[in-house]
């Protein structure tokens, strides 16, 4: 019993279709290049020494290093306590929206602001804020509780800035899993005779159990990969990505920084695989099955009133710290003088080329995002509804960008392409050009597009495009006028993910741009650092409001272009 | 109205796919030989998992065979993709394309060959026109019941003239009647248009109702090739037997080439190739005998219903329960649980296996 002839005859099949061939192709060599190399060159750099053996030694240098043995403690610590932090009060938001009856509109309106402000917002914001409310020169604790020396910097600003930046993914993870849960076994349990919270500890908690679980590993990558938060709050207290940054633009030990970054990049991996291959399929497979009906809300006040406040306090507290930002940017001085001024949004732009900083930003981010949904929409195509040899590696290589820390792509990077290819001199002339800024933005969306691409196209039945193709359509008009007409919300939406990411994006971009491009980021980070408040709060302001608007021209466009609208406007 | 009757042919297919649980190689089609006529309609029968729909998408191109040639005229496509192949599918779930209407939808294939819109225009019109669903041409496809829908795949695949149509269980998603209806259609546009059809379904009425001929195929083989009368009346195996309409088993012996003997009684059966004193099974169908107070086996009654059109009886023969159905009960006698009948069997009914 031989495959081969099936095999063969579907190459034969393949390769009859040069343009799918074409793309199949590129994308290998795309997805080689500029995720696998500059990976692999890490290793080189930290395993081969200078003679060209086999060595230890950077391993062993850089773990004689104190600050790294105490860097890598710092980020397990932080990422432990973010990722309990996180999912624990993800859990409550999504508890309290699926089962709780929420009296006014009030409250379930700032539960959709809280799951949507960190899509928009720069990952950093909420460090700034935290600095201008809790510092030195906080409002609440200077002028509230006259506390004159308040340290926020370190363990506890980065554990607390990074758990309300992150809760929200859980939310949104777990909201997604207890809605599946079908309200008849928790009703069977308390007809049975047994207590809500009985209810909640024997049925609903075992069941999103891997649920919890795969929400904490997920913000527990996202806290130790997070480079932004520790170094504008941390103050001394280093995380790995840090350190690898200082390893490198302070010491200039290349190869200590890259042996640095195998270890991150080793950890997040690791996680990363446990995450995906193991729990992720787990918490999906105990509850595959839809809610049979509406679940009867609990409308027990000595339940309700108090898990309401204390949502709506937390999420209020949240908002509160984003609408810090732009007031930060309009006082003259945040902390002593609060007299209202434009000072520093013209500053931006008169003293410090903000009108370039925002141009370099917006352009290249906008160049990336078509090219980023465009590219995800390829690759979950290929993924979901084609087979072929390579379609393994491309799924796995274009998922695996996801567990790749910002600082471990940017100091892959900076190695493997400042002297070329292999140090050859080959496509040299990439690095240090807006180009290679481009490609890491494409790099850096790609997972989440291409996830979204995937779940969107899993729901299409697989035998429309099979008709396409069986009336005589190729690979290509296929794709163009079923596919992609077809998950034309998904692809819009990774349009304006992807841009939102990119120019809110700082960790590995901060390791390769070049002074002849000034982005955001980079100038709010280097304000932040110097303790220039005004002006950090004023570039961070105006670009909550691009992103705001993205979000908000994105929402526009799918109620009048989405397909979801048109079929809506059918069944009328 | 098709440019040319295309017959399609299968030489020795055979498709291996891998157990997903065990790991293991096994076959869903085996050297499958089949050989079907321009212009005629063709199913392929059979439970699920049989390899019904594996042999369709190996025709359209969707899976490609291990083993053997497929023939579409005299051209082996083996190495085509499905849409260089002249064939059309009429798919399960209708797979129309939501985002267009139901013009757009039909004039797919036809934009993909260039044709002029004056011409498309005429053939799509035209086609609407057979199928039923004239001046539908503006509606989405999320408007139309799902008959509609069956009905402009069925235009969308015919107007494309392709060589041979397939269809994969398209009625599957229709409720009863529509389904009824339905067959009565596509047999009707399938003689109209004088084109090839394939078509797969694992309901054996509808097989009947719609085919020329019947393929009846069993764990990735085919069991019989026959029109659905040689199929009911002389089927070639118990599986066929047993698949094609309601059916009993009798436990009898071969005394010539005419007669055998059940229950220790010689009827009249034809026994065709079979040995003389040899073991075998008479099939019986339900309407295949009738019960008195005498005649040619004994049984007794355990089941007796009123169905309306014909009385339901269960009666136990020597070992075996056999089921018999007495059409027109109300000028019968009806016979209760205990009592004791005779099968009369009626001429030409009984066949060995």
């Amino acid at each position: 019993m031989a495959k081969s002839q099936s095999a063969n005859l579907d190459r034969k099949k393949l390769l009859a279709d040069p343009i799918m061939v074409t793309t199949i192709v590129l994308l290998v060599v795309f997805l080689t290049v500029f995720i696998l190399y500059p990976l692999a060159i890490l290793l080189v750099d930290s395993f081969v020494s200078e003679q060209g053996g086999f060595t230890l030694d950077t391993f062993k240098r850089i773990m004689g290093l104190a600050n790294f043995k105490r860097a890598i403690t710092n980020t397990l610590k932080v990422g432990f306590l973010v990722g309990i932090a996180s999912s624990l009060i993800g859990l409550l938001f999504a508890y309290v929206e699926v089962y709780v009856k929420l009296k006014s509109n009030f409250t379930s309106g700032l539960f959709k602001v809280v799951s949507m402000l960190p899509v928009v917002s720069p990952p950093f914001v909420l460090s700034l804020s935290m600095i201008m409310l809790f510092g030195k020169a906080g409002i609440i604790t200077r002028f509230l509780l006259k506390i004159y020396d308040n340290n926020v910097y370190g363990f506890w600003g980065i554990a607390i800035v990074q758990t309300l930046t992150f809760f929200p993914v859980c939310y949104m993870m777990l909201k997604g899993l207890l809605k599946n849960i079908d309200p008849s076994l928790e009703e069977a349990a308390r007809d049975m005779g047994a207590s809500r919270s009985k209810v909640f500890m024997t049925v609903t908690l075992p069941l999103i159990l891997p649920g919890l679980g795969n929400a904490f590993l997920v913000t527990f990558i996202e806290s130790i990969a997070d480079f932004a938060n520790p170094m504008i709050i941390g103050g001394s207290y280093d995380t790995l990505a840090t350190t690898i940054y200082l390893q490198i633009t302070g010491a200039y030990d290349k190869a200590g920084a890259a042996a640095m970054a195998v270890v991150l990049l080793t950890i997040t991996l690791l996680m990363f695989i446990v995450q995906k291959y193991y729990l992720e399929a787990k918490s999906t497979a105990t509850l595959s099955g839809k809610a049979s009906r509406e679940r009867m809300l609990i409308t027990d006040k000595s339940v309700t009133i108090p898990l309401t406040v204390l949502c709506s306090g937390l999420a209020l507290f949240v908002i509160i710290m984003y609408i810090c930002v732009p007031f930060g940017a309009m006082f003259k001085t945040w902390g002593y003088d609060f007299h209202l001024t434009f000072k520093w949004f013209k500053q931006v732009f008169t003293k410090y080329k903000g009108l370039k900083a925002f141009k370099d930003s917006f352009v290249l981010s906008l160049i990336s995002a078509p090219i980023t949904a465009l590219l995800s929409m390829i690759i979950s195509y290929l993924v979901v509804k084609r087979k072929f040899k390579a379609k393994g590696f491309i799924e796995a290589v274009s998922m695996l960008a996801m567990a790749v820390p910002g600082t471990v792509l940017g100091i892959g990077y900076i190695r493997g392409f400042s002297g070329g290819i292999f140090h050859t001199g080959f496509l040299q002339g990439l690095y240090g050009t807006g180009a290679i800024l481009v490609i890491v933005f494409v790099v850096r969306s790609l997972p989440t597009g291409t996830r979204s691409g995937i779940s969107a196209l899993r729901q299409i039945d697989k035998s429309i495009e099979e008709s396409a193709y069986d009336m005589g359509a190729d690979s290509f008009k296929v794709f163009m006028t079923v596919t992609l007409p077809l998950i034309k919300d998904s692809f819009l939406s990774g349009f304006v993910t992807s841009f939102v990411r990119s120019i809110t994006a700082i960790s590995a971009i901060i390791l390769l741009v070049t002074p002849s491009y000034l982005l955001i980021t980079v100038q709010i980070n280097e304000f932040a650092e110097k303790g220039s408040y005004g002006i950090a709060c004023a570039f961070a302001t105006i670009l909550i409001l691009i992103t705001y608007t993205a979000v908000l021209l994105m929402n526009i466009l799918m109620k009048y272009f989405g397909t979801s609208r048109k079929v809506k406007t059918e069944e009328n | 109205m098709a440019k040319e009757k295309k017959g399609v042919r299968l030489d020795h297919i055979s498709k291996i796919y891998k157990d997903p649980k065990t790991g293991k190689d096994f076959y869903a089609v085996k050297d499958t030989n089949l050989e079907i006529e321009p212009g005629s309609f063709v199913t392929l029968l059979g439970p699920s998992g049989c390899g019904k729909t594996t042999t369709l998408r190996m025709i359209a191109g969707f899976e490609s065979p291990d083993e053997g040639e497929i023939y579409l005229g005299n051209e082996p496509i083996n190495a085509l993709t499905p849409n260089k192949r002249d064939t059309a599918m009429v798919f399960q779930s209708y797979a129309l394309l939501p985002h267009y209407n139901i013009f757009d939808n039909v004039a797919y294939g036809l934009k993909l060959r260039k044709m002029d819109s004056a011409t498309i225009k005429k053939k799509v019109t035209d086609i609407l026109g057979l199928v039923g669903l004239e001046g539908m041409e503006n509606r989405m496809t999320n408007q139309l019941s799902g008959g509609q829908q069956q009905r402009v795949a069925l235009a969308r695949a015919l107007v494309i003239e392709p060589g041979v149509l397939l269809f994969d269980e398209p009625l599957s998603n229709l409720d009863a009647k529509l389904r009824v209806s339905m067959r009565t259609e596509i047999r009707r546009i399938q003689q109209e248009a004088g084109i090839t059809a394939v078509y797969v379904t694992h309901d054996q009425s509808e097989a009947m109702a719609i085919s020329d001929k019947v393929i009846i195929m069993n764990g990735g083989i085919v069991e019989q090739v026959a029109s659905p009368q040689e199929a009911y009346y002389y089927p070639k195996s118990k599986f066929v037997a047993d698949f094609i309409g309601e059916c009993n088993f009798l436990k009898g012996k071969v005394i010539s080439q005419d007669q055998v003997e059940i229950d220790g009684v010689k009827v009249n059966c034809v026994t065709g190739k079979l040995q003389q004193g040899a073991d075998c099974d008479v099939v019986l169908r339900p309407e295949g005998a009738t019960l008195a107070d005498a005649g040619d086996v004994k049984g007794i009654v355990k089941y007796s219903c009123f169905m309306g059109a014909y009385q339901d009886y269960h009666i136990q023969v020597g070992d075996s329960l056999v089921k018999i159905q007495e059409y027109n009960p109300k000028n019968k006698k009806i016979y209760m649980v205990g009592d004791t009948v005779f099968l009369h069997f009626e001429d030409n009914t009984l066949y060995a296996l």
